[in-house]
């Protein structure tokens, strides 16, 4: 008998007033899955995350995360943002920080941890993503793709088991996706489960288990990369596969 | 094949601008015909006023502490200082018993230590407010008396500049903190929580000072019941926390606004509470980039208090009236006004130049 998944969405359904964001999300994450999601803007894939972690409230349908149900509980909530790390497109890290301090602010005050073992662990995440020597900066004085690899960095000192992307690259040069991309190529070697809003299909073909593409709210096809790419089901996937790819 | 590498241009420095003082003047007052006569007109008006106001203030004036009548029988008509001599004590302690003003003297000096403790931001610490309790109780203790061989003083001698400073500065400490919690209050997902914080800020802003403080004095005690006793500066003090909480509170209210929303969302995230995410991300934020006009309330403020007057609190500004009211020495109303002019410019002046120094000193770290 295998585990039971780690993320499920039974029947979702979300709306922005009369606007129907989400439609019938049905959707199973297994522990370890890496899972890509693209489709055109628009079409609810940013939403979908973000209500894993409750940024965003569903309105019907079911949503556990590594058993618990999301509901307005407000201990629930902050007890699945303590397992889900999230990394947004515009970084969002706390410009009156350091980066070190960015990265401590959350074992201090929600694991509670002494101040020094936080430091430890918030050095040996900078090393991971290889940026030691910027700890003292302010988010400021990083470039981009620095300043990305420390918000993935603050997300991974919470220890978390699922990590949420939501379009990590689609506000840098291009000179620093590859930085960026490095650091999640290594993340999902190690094991960890993600899920990740991006339209980099270079990355989705070499680290994704499954590939979902989502248009007008709904999941319209999810299958292997190698499939996806190579047999697209859907006419609709087919458009947005040569629309992307072919420039 | 040959490989072209590029070679990039070395640096080279910004050339010079046209320096010293002459060229400065050349470029900014004298660079049209225009605006050289305009310079012209200008620097001898300034130059005049600036003599005249030198010659009556200083050159001209009666230093000495003479007699009113040598004032007025100067020859130069100058200012005369010898009515600051003569009446200063009562300028800066109002009705507080003659022999006893070193209290309020030295009360007023465990103020001012207070608050220039606080300037340094190495000091923004929990303690830091047991540091005030200790300040404004040893405060108190001054000035009331009634221990240790010292005569108990009433509240209602207290005056002068003692009076204004500890209603300015526990109107600071207090409106401060309450202020914080109506904008959060105002910007709140609860309703009744809105409505409450909402009403209390309309309601308070849309009405003067002085008929706030006409109410804390005399409207008040009509609804407590009989005996019970409110004292007179406490509900001054009141009615001045009140207002300024509420001006406040919409300044707050601003800097919280501009807050971009994916700091909220980062926040909540990292797994932070409503509160820790308010107190170590937002706040910090929001205050700071509403110091100017922080600064700007606590001044207004600052020199609101003189309002106390008209409930008969001696603040610095009735204690000149006071003293102007001498009949020997009416003509010289002028330099007591100047006397405390100066007096409420240099606290002013201070704020000011402190938040300045507060948010170069905030800004350096964190260049978005």
């Amino acid at each position: 008998m295998a585990e039971p998944p780690i993320i499920q969405l039974a029947a979702v359904n979300k709306w922005y007033g009369q606007f129907h964001v989400l439609k019938d999300i049905d959707l199973e994450v297994a522990k370890g899955e890496r899972i890509v999601i693209c489709g055109p803007s628009g079409s609810g894939k940013s939403t979908l995350i973000r209500c894993i972690n409750r940024l965003e409230e569903h309105q019907q349908g079911k949503i556990v995360v590594d058993g618990i149900e999301l509901t307005n509980d407000v201990k629930q909530i902050e007890a699945i943002r303590r397992e889900v790390g999230m990394v947004f497109q515009s970084f969002n890290l706390f410009p009156h920080l350091t980066v070190l301090e960015n990265l401590t602010l959350a074992p201090i005050w929600v694991k509670k941890l002494p101040k020094q073992e936080a430091e430890e662990l918030a050095m040996a995440y900078l090393n991971r993503v290889q940026i030691p020597e910027q700890a003292a900066k302010y988010p400021g004085q990083l470039s981009g793709g620095q300043q990305q690899r420390v918000a993935i960095a603050r997300a991974l000192c919470m220890n978390p088991k699922i990590m949420l992307f939501d379009e990590p690259t689609s506000a840098l040069d291009p000179e620093m996706i590859k930085e960026v991309l490095d650091v999640m190529v290594e993340l999902a070697g190690s094991g960890m489960t993600m899920l990740c809003v991006t339209h980099e299909m270079g990355f989705a073909r070499t680290v994704a288990n499954q590939v979902i593409f989502m248009d007008k709210g709904e999941i319209v096809e999810r299958s292997p990369p190698e499939e996806f790419f190579s047999r697209p089901k859907s006419e609709r996937t087919k458009l947005f596969l040569s629309q992307i790819l072919h420039h | 094949m040959p490989v072209d590498f590029h070679v990039p241009l070395p640096d080279r420095t910004a050339p010079l601008a046209a320096g010293g003082i002459l060229g400065w003047m050349r470029v900014n007052l004298f660079n049209s015909p225009l605006n050289s006569l305009l310079s012209v007109v200008l620097l001898y008006v300034i130059g005049w006023a600036g003599w005249r106001i030198a010659d009556w203030a200083i050159f001209s004036a009666v230093w000495a502490h003479v007699a009113p009548e040598v004032c007025k029988e100067n020859p130069d008509q100058g200012a005369c200082w010898a009515f600051i001599a003569e009446k200063y004590r009562l300028i800066l302690f109002g009705r507080y018993p003659f022999d006893e003003q070193w209290r309020p003297l030295l009360a007023m000096f465990v103020l001012i230590a207070a608050i220039a403790f606080s300037c340094d931001r190495r000091f923004w610490r929990a303690w830091l407010g047991a540091v005030w309790l200790g300040a404004l109780g040893l405060f108190g203790f001054l000035m009331w008396g009634g221990v240790l061989g010292m005569s108990f003083v009433e509240t209602n001698l207290w005056g002068g500049l003692p009076l204004t400073l500890i209603l300015s500065v526990v109107g600071i400490v207090v409106a401060f903190p309450f202020s914080i919690l109506l904008a959060l209050g105002r910007r709140s997902h609860m309703p009744a929580m809105r409505a409450v914080c909402v009403t209390y800020i309309e309601l308070i802003r849309g009405v003067p000072l002085i008929s706030l403080l006409f109410m804390a004095s005399f409207m008040l005690p009509l609804f407590l019941p009989t005996g019970m006793k409110f004292n007179a500066l406490l509900r001054a003090q009141v009615a001045i926390v009140m207002f300024t909480a509420a001006y406040l509170a919409e300044v707050i209210r601003g800097g919280l606004q501009s807050i971009p929303k994916g700091q909220y969302e980062a926040a909540s995230a990292i797994g932070l509470g409503y509160w820790q995410s308010m107190r170590k991300i937002v706040l910090p934020q929001a205050i700071r980039a509403v110091i100017p006009p922080i600064v700007n309330t606590f001044i207004g403020m600052f020199k609101d208090t003189s309002l106390v007057a008209i409930v008969s609190l001696t603040d610095l500004l009735l204690a000149t009236r006071q003293a102007i009211a001498d009949p020997n020495w009416r003509a010289f109303f002028v330099e007591g006004y100047i006397f405390i002019a100066l007096i409420y410019f240099v606290f002013c002046f201070f704020m000011s130049r402190y938040s300045q120094h507060l948010e170069i000193q905030l800004r350096s770290g964190s260049r978005r």
